[in-house]
């Protein structure tokens, strides 16, 4: 395990190196079109081959990462923490709270939001720049994509509520937020920490299906979203196997990260 | 007991209803205020007369007050009559009939699988306590959140594989993650190092100390992977080809077909509280009943 | 007397003659074809159809009065021995064939057709084909002179009247099971909602080839509806599908890589794909932008500085042709031969914008004022080809300092933009024509008109060259002269060409995928490019046997 983290710590360190270096590292800017060479496969040139326009495909990961790897976390973090709010301060009060929290978020769960952001797109105005588009995107995938964890999280919060330490932290005069904070939102990390690195993944690829909308990243900014949304029209991966680099990257990356933090999901 | 567990069903059932009836009206509301309800891209044939498109655009007159609307959804559902779908052009309840048992299976299947292979990996990778179970897991369940759904949809098909896999290879990296760290967390508690060093049997561990401590969050994720899975219904029987309700979804959103989209809601609402309060039920039938130590804080 | 061996050699003469009968009239066993629709077919009844799939099941199962052969473009007469045009355009007599039955056995007469020209210009009904013959206020009246002639009366002359009714399915007029009483080649006989509609030969048919074979070949044709492209090229290439009707250039060049033979260039179609900017007077966009959108130059120099012929090449693989104007240099008869594709002149675009005030600083470029130019285009999410087309739009802007921002939305949300709200500012949509006469763009020229994109229903025409479209438009509506109404429209598309209310980019290429085991496939422009002569088709025995 040790080793694994060894690997993986070069591993965070390379790419988040590599995407503040795009400035220099990418051969080509990630937006100009090399119109002689639409699709082309790996070279001297381009070493990740072309897309459909004849974009660098090496440049485009590059500068996508930087998007990816800053925003989708931060959504994340914005998802764990309203599910923490929700989620386990529901569970931790009980009762009339409890019931409330767990039949919103059901209702929340299964609402069609898919209509609040086209409505956000068609209140945005149309000229709006790339970066804050996406900025949006994942804040609104943020504030949409916590329920099903706050539902977990209420179950915990509400067993531990009873449990024998919080109810001895009681009996010594610790109650309300300090009570909540110093004993019982930290044994809801287990759930949190999944709830942060489910999320990552989910909301790079929401954000790609959001183009639909006319929401997220903007042509021609990357994203690793759109990256990986190239894979969608192949057939065979055998005839164009370098298109599934992103794809490696953002496991390789995510996996990474996991091994990293995997101490810190379990201990409280 | 029992009486308590009546009532507490009978409860869930009221509140139940109260949700579905605001969940379907809520929806009935987004649905109608996003843009490009009234518009219809036959309005862009030229062949049409200015007299036909003004047809068309006053076509879903009926639909524009909401709460008049969703009255008489109300009063005609109960009769029987879920309106008809404008998109397909077919009564509602007659498409629900036919396709619901398309998606019951294929989410039903891939729920199944789903857990199978979740909680084996989780299971092995706490049991065992190798490095290499650890990374292994991870690694395979971080591979399957990245990979897309609509490929992870088009690949089934290329495989000439089921429909529910791909729903499976969806939802189990979801599960993994929480199924492993509860695990995670309830064997690094001391009682648990003091069993083993006790030598107690792994299986005796765990079906004794471990799973009544993770049992409620698991049976909790239980409830809520329903409602992933239905969400993931929505790529994998598009692209699948099996006219289940998630197909139906997709269909419906991109028309804006009001009466589809409210019956969809509703059934979806439907079935997730009975998930989550089905969980919620056994929860409370599994906890060991003492006097109450614990008081409610609100 | 007549001994033993004389009866059996009766009997034996007999069942040979009555086998030879059936034989003759029998129709051959063609098997089941099998392809893909892309979306689902939101009407059955043939009246109110308007969208591709609707469109596809209703030329196979309609029957109607007179065909355009979709490989040559000229009118044949289909349930309609012959016909006659009035010289005013306003009335048009049919002569019609004798003993014919629907498929639920039905006659057919003239009092069908009546009653089919009654229902289709019911105003109630708003039938877009139905609307395509309104030439004028007033009621059209139908009048049977015999059971197999009738006369059709115009309020006002209708362009290309008799091409009209190649859309024209002839219902029933008595038969109990209304729509799906037919005269065409199959029949409806199952449809499952998102997933098939399965048609069956019509046993009724009245067609025969020249030998006498009752059609259609085929016994039935599924259709499954499947609207993702990559799962429609794969289940072709397994085999499962024998036609791919309309192709993306992506997979055109895979499959020809793969098996070359089963790849169809016809060359270009009658589509194109066009942007335009907003000019809509009182749209909710800053007063400087619609000055810029508002000027021909400002239109000239943004088409002169795209590069149609990259387009071309690079989204469409060289399956496309930069494209002229509105009609396609495929449509030999309408298209004015002295028009060219705007070439790639970015210099002279910059030219342009200069003298109309615009300059360039820093290499971005301002108007008179000192706005730099930025504008969005608008285009429907989901159309891979086309999302491409805008990016490269917006490096080629990019060129001159002119800033494009690519917006993609969903459908409803689009339509609601450039037809109701008209919040954009230029937008970029393709047009699928599948009628060669120019008087189904009607509505897109006259000014009045909702389709008039650009700046649709003005009260009267707001420049002098709308107003001379809109002249010219209702001068070939109103006349059945070929030539004159030729030269009419020739005028419309110079009067286009040079004030640019719509950049036209390409004309894609009709492209397609026909397996080896269908027999008789002849893939052509017009749509339906592979099935237009379904009722010849047929599946070799080998792929009959094993379904």
């Amino acid at each position: 395990m040790i080793v694994a983290r060894k690997f993986a710590w070069v591993v965070v360190l390379a790419v988040c190196a590599a995407s503040l270096a795009a400035n220099w590292l990418a051969p080509t800017g990630y937006a100009k079109q090399f119109r002689d060479a639409p699709s082309a496969p790996p070279s001297a040139q381009h070493l990740l081959g072309t897309d459909e326009l004849g974009r660098d495909r090496f440049a485009r990961v590059l500068y996508g990462t930087r998007i990816s790897l800053l925003l989708a976390p931060a959504a994340a973090l914005v998802s764990t923490l309203l599910a923490a709010l929700v989620g386990g301060l529901a569970g931790y009060l009980g009762g009339i709270w409890l019931r409330l929290a767990r039949g919103f978020t059901d209702l929340f769960l299964s609402l069609p939001w898919l209509f609040l952001l086209i409505t956000v797109r068609a209140l945005l105005p149309l000229n709006v720049s790339p970066l804050v588009s996406v900025v949006i995107t994942f804040f609104i995938l943020g504030l949409l994509g916590w329920a099903a964890s706050a539902r977990v999280l209420s179950t915990s919060a509400d067993a531990l509520r009873n449990s024998d330490f919080v109810l001895q932290a009681r009996a010594s005069g610790l109650h309300g937020p300090r009570l909540f904070l110093v004993h019982v939102l930290p044994n809801l990390k287990p759930v949190l920490y999944a709830q942060f690195w489910i999320s990552i993944p989910v909301f790079i690829l929401s954000e790609a299906n959001l183009g639909i909308l006319g929401l997220g990243v903007a042509e021609p900014l990357p994203s690793w979203g759109s990256l990986l949304r190239e894979l969608e029209g192949l057939i065979s991966f055998r005839e164009e196997p370098w298109r599934l680099v992103p794809l490696l990257l953002l496991i390789v990356v995510l996996t990474s990260f996991q091994l990293l933090l995997s101490n810190e999901e379990v201990t409280a | 007991m029992l009486r308590n567990v009546l009532h507490r069903i009978a409860r869930k059932l009221g509140s139940i209803i109260a949700l579905v009836l605001l969940g379907g009206l809520l929806s009935a509301t987004l649905v109608r205020l996003a843009p490009g309800f009234d518009a219809d891209e036959r309005e862009l044939d030229p062949s049409l007369s200015a007299e036909s498109v003004n047809a068309l655009r006053h076509s879903r007159a009926a639909e524009h007050n909401i709460l008049l609307y969703y009255t008489s959804y109300l009063r005609g559902a109960a009769r029987g009559d879920l309106g008809v779908s404008h998109a397909l052009g077919q009564p509602v309840l007659t498409l629900l009939r036919e396709r619901w048992p398309v998606t019951a299976r294929v989410v039903g299947m891939g729920l199944l699988l789903a857990w199978v292979l979740a909680t084996t990996l989780a299971f092995s990778a706490c049991l065992w306590r190798r490095p290499l179970y650890e990374v292994f897991g991870i690694t395979l369940s971080g591979a399957f959140l990245c990979i897309p759904a609509a490929v992870l949809a088009l690949l089934s098909v290329i495989l000439n594989a089921p429909g529910y896999l791909a729903i499976a290879l969806i939802v189990f990296p979801k599960i993994y993650r929480y199924a492993r760290n509860l695990l995670a967390k309830a064997y690094a508690l001391p009682h648990i190092t003091a069993a083993r060093a006790r030598g107690l049997g792994e299986v005796r561990i765990l079906a004794w100390h471990v799973l009544p401590i993770t049992g409620p969050q698991m049976i909790a994720l239980g409830g809520i992977t329903v409602s992933i899975a239905l969400g993931a219904s929505i790529p994998v029987e598009a692209l699948c080809g099996l006219p289940g309700i998630g197909q139906l979804a997709w269909q419906a959103a991109l028309s804006r077909d009001l009466p589809l989209l409210v019956n969809l809601t509703v059934l979806v609402t439907l079935v997730t509280l009975l998930a989550n309060s089905g969980a919620d039920v056994m929860n409370y039938m599994l906890r060991p009943h003492e006097p109450q130590r614990g008081v409610d804080l609100a | 007397m007549i001994g033993r061996r004389g009866c059996l050699r009766l009997a034996l003469f007999l069942c040979l003659a009555v086998l030879c009968v059936c034989g003759s009239t029998l129709a051959q066993s063609g098997g089941e074809l099998r392809f893909c629709l892309h979306s689902e077919p939101k009407t059955f009844d043939p009246l109110l159809v308007d969208d591709d799939s609707s469109l596809a099941v209703r030329y196979l199962t309609a029957g109607v009065l007179i065909r355009s052969n979709r490989r040559t473009q000229a009118l044949e007469p289909e349930l309609a021995e012959s016909w006659k045009v009035a010289k005013d355009g306003k009335q048009i007599t049919f002569k019609l064939r004798h003993g014919i039955t629907f498929s639920d056995g039905s006659p057919f007469s003239s009092e069908d057709v009546a009653f089919t020209i009654q229902r289709l210009m019911d105003p109630a009904l708003h039938s877009p084909t139905g609307d395509a013959f309104r030439s004028g206020s007033g009621a059209v009246s139908t009048k049977i002179i015999a059971p197999d002639q009738i006369s059709i009366v115009f309020p006002a002359a209708v362009a290309g009247l008799d091409r009209l009714f190649d859309q024209v399915a002839i219902m029933s007029a008595h038969s109990p099971k209304k729509t799906a009483a037919v005269l065409g080649p199959f029949m409806v006989a199952e449809y499952k909602a998102g997933s098939t509609v399965l048609l069956r030969r019509n046993p009724n048919y009245w067609k025969k080839d020249s030998q006498g074979h009752r059609l259609p070949y085929l016994d039935s044709i599924r259709l499954d509806i499947q609207p993702n492209r990559d799962v429609e090229m794969l289940r072709f290439k397994r085999g499962e599908l024998d036609l791919i009707n309309v192709m993306d250039s992506e997979y055109f060049d895979r499959l020809a890589a793969s098996s070359p033979g089963l790849a169809h260039d016809a060359g270009a179609s009658l589509d194109s794909e066009f942007m335009w900017f907003n000019q809509v007077a009182n749209a909710p966009i800053p007063e400087y932008k619609r000055a810029w959108f508002r000027s021909t130059n400002f239109r000239r120099a943004i088409s002169q500085a795209i590069n149609r012929a990259d387009m071309s090449r690079v989204v469409f693989n060289g399956h496309a042709q930069p494209a002229v104007g509105p009609v396609s240099p495929a449509n030999k008869f309408w298209f004015n031969s002295k028009l060219q594709a705007e070439p790639y002149r970015p210099v002279s675009a910059l030219k342009l914008l200069q003298s109309d005030g615009f300059h360039q600083q820093s290499g971005f470029l301002y108007d008179k004022s000192g706005n730099a130019v930025e504008f969005s285009i608008v285009t429907n999410a989901g159309n891979k080809p086309r999302e491409r087309m805008a990016v490269m739009v917006q490096e080629d802007l990019a060129d001159l300092g002119i800033k494009v921002n690519v917006v993609t939305l969903d459908f409803p949300s689009l339509i609601e933009r450039i037809s109701q709200k008209f919040n954009y500012e230029a937008a970029m949509l393709g047009f699928r024509n599948i009628d060669l006469d120019p008087n189904g763009q009607m509505n897109i020229w006259l000014s009045s008109a909702e389709n008039h994109a650009w700046n649709p229903q003005q009260k009267s025409p707001e420049t002098a060259w709308e107003a001379e479209i809109d002249r010219l438009m209702r001068a070939q509506a109103s006349t059945a002269d070929e030539k004159k109404r030729k030269e009419s429209f020739d005028r419309v598309q110079e009067i286009v060409a040079d004030q640019v209310p719509f950049i036209y980019l390409v004309n894609v290429n009709a492209l397609s995928a026909v397996s080896n085991a269908v027999q008789g496939a002849n893939p052509v422009i017009l749509a339906p490019q592979t099935f237009w002569n379904a009722e010849r088709l047929t599946l070799n025995a080998t792929v009959q046997a094993s379904r």
